[in-house]
């Protein structure tokens, strides 16, 4: 390894100055999200905490934040389900078809937003089912599937069958087997799946756009007020939001990163 | 495979039963039907739909059944500038994200390997943006690149740019943004990927005399590639279809719309439901030829 001793500190530097790159626009967001600013929010006019306690003096915008949580919520749940199912028949079961349900499931994941929203819309036109919320739960289930069913597969595939069968050698029943060892040896793929589809579903704006009829979600608020100025209450709830994420995030790393440690110290 | 990050899982893999049956059909099907009605059946949609010809009743947004092909036509002639301006984005966007992230999905995953903690730290930070409206995100570099900004005016006193040109608007912030928006997207593949490849590699190839150069170019590079195709397709695609970017209210202008733009305009204002779906019809042909492609050579196992 001496050999690579030149880039010796490059690679970490570069690194570094990489991510700090990639954490501007959040810091420039959440910075923002104390400005005393008035109508738009673009320039710096004084620290304020004043966007933060009174977040819902702008009804619009917490509505917006009310229907993305809804939203979120029941797509993670139906999504997170559906996906799961599909995650251990993938890793647990060899069958003919593998090749194409992989590829079924790919395809969404690969698939522009445009054509996924046009194509949705169009087919509830054609349906003559109105947008509004089941179009847009409807819509972030299907795009979330495939992304809980990558994050779970990873999970099932570290899974040691083994541990059931020592279940059901002490005579479980399968029902037991799936809650008492499965469930929980899967729970952390399972929570960071639902924690990935709830962040895919809140950030969705294109899909969203093309199936929500009068429905404002959080980006539609957004990308709506951006063409006259977004309030600075806005940059409040994307700030509140990123910080509860990642503190989520962050503690689940870490405990992750603690366990895998140890694991390397014992063996 | 892109987003195995997520699971946090280590990189053992136990060989799985063969079972079939009931279960199997159990397990499947209710995700499997989701996809066939909400992802499958609108793309069939899309195909009937960009056949369509204008009613006959005269109908403003109202359409026939029919096989008008000629449709295809007419939007290949009056949208071939911005499909050509999309694709010409995406390849320059994930160009550049590959660059970007090569090196610190290599940190990441093979240098800090020792280190777990701080890998998972750096990880998260890889993430991070995903948490934070992507809106509000290129928002803030619209604000950051604005011609009043400490940046602009410091690039216009050094007089690297006339004060009669903007940054935001041009093609290159368009694919600025694009390309810092999928970023992550490129890096978490590239990731999963070098994080599994043994080091052992290196070490013999250093063994063998092999300039650092050489093991890079004979050894790093082919067992990344894995994570290079995955990464350039699932930033090639999804930057091919975006509009937010090239938006005039975001980092582009009336010059830079794209693919998306236009079926945006024509199916949410124009009501032209044919032109709409036939745009997006050739959109994800290109797409498919390009998953094909990569299928062929890397099977479907990876692909998850």
């Amino acid at each position: 390894m001496k050999r690579f001793a030149i880039g010796k500190f490059t690679l970490p530097v570069y690194s570094v100055l990489a991510l700090c790159f990639m954490l501007i626009p959040i810091v420039y967001t959440i910075v923002f999200s104390f400005n005393n600013s008035h109508r738009s929010n673009t320039t710096w006019e004084g620290f304020t905490f004043d966007k933060w306690l009174g977040v819902c003096n702008r009804p619009d915008v917490c509505e917006a934040l009310g229907n993305s949580l809804v939203i979120g919520a029941v797509s993670t749940l139906i999504a997170t389900i559906l996906g799961t199912a599909l995650a251990i028949g993938l890793v647990r079961y060899r069958f003919r078809a593998r090749a194409l349900v992989n590829l079924a499931l790919f395809l969404p994941m690969a698939t522009p937003e445009v054509v996924l929203g046009a194509g949705l819309a169009g087919l509830f036109f054609n349906a003559g089912v109105g947008a509004g919320w089941v179009t847009i739960i409807i819509a972030h289930v299907m795009f979330c599937l495939s992304f809980v069913v990558v994050t779970v597969k990873a999970r099932v595939q570290t899974l040691d069958p083994v541990l059931e069968e020592a279940g059901r050698d002490l005579y479980a029943n399968p029902n037991q087997v799936f809650w008492k060892i499965t469930f929980p040896l899967l729970l952390p793929g399972i929570v960071s799946a639902a924690l990935l589809a709830f962040s895919l579903s809140f950030d969705d704006f294109i899909i969203t756009y093309f199936n929500s009829g009068d429905v404002t979600t959080f980006p539609k608020y957004i990308y709506v007020a951006a063409a006259r100025g977004v309030p600075a209450e806005a940059n409040v709830i994307a700030s509140g939001v990123f910080i509860a994420a990642i503190l989520v995030v962050l503690i689940t790393q870490i405990r992750g990163a603690v366990k895998r440690k140890r694991l390397l110290k014992s063996s | 495979m892109a987003f195995a990050a997520f699971g946090s899982a280590p990189a053992t893999e136990h060989k799985s039963p063969v079972k079939s049956g009931r279960i199997v059909l159990a397990l499947l099907m209710p995700g499997l039907i989701y996809l066939g009605l909400f992802f499958f059946t609108p793309l069939f949609s899309l195909i009937i739909t960009s056949l369509e010809t204008p009613a006959a009743s005269g109908a403003i947004g109202a359409y026939d059944y029919g096989f008008a092909w000629q449709n295809y036509v007419t939007v290949l002639q009056s949208y071939f500038p911005q499909i050509l301006r999309s694709f010409y984005y995406a390849t320059v966007a994930t160009l550049i994200a590959l660059l970007i992230s090569y090196p610190l999905a290599y940190f990441i995953g093979v240098k800090l390997r020792r280190f777990p903690l701080f890998q998972r730290l750096m990880l998260t930070l890889v993430i991070a943006p995903f948490f934070i409206s992507f809106l509000l995100r290129t928002i803030a570099w619209k604000q950051i690149f604005a011609d009043e900004g400490w940046i602009m005016q410091f690039v216009y006193n050094m007089h690297w740019m006339p004060t009669s040109e903007h940054f935001l608007g041009s093609d290159f912030a368009v694919i600025f943004g694009l390309t810092y928006n999928f970023i992550p997207f490129m890096t978490l593949p590239l990731y999963t990927t070098l994080e599994r490849f043994d080091i052992r590699f290196l070490e013999a190839g250093a063994d063998l005399y092999a300039s650092p150069a050489k093991v890079f170019r004979k050894i790093t590079l082919p067992l990344s590639m894995p994570g290079i195709i995955s990464g350039t397709l699932l930033v090639f695609i999804p930057i091919a279809g975006d509009y937010v970017n090239a938006s005039r209210d975001f980092l582009g202008s009336s010059k830079t719309s794209m693919i998306g733009t236009m079926v945006e305009s024509d199916f949410l204002q124009n009501w032209d439901y044919p032109s709409a779906s036939a745009l997006s019809v050739m959109l994800m042909a290109v797409i498919v030829v390009l998953v094909s492609l990569y299928v062929r050579s890397a099977g479907t196992e990876d692909l998850l």
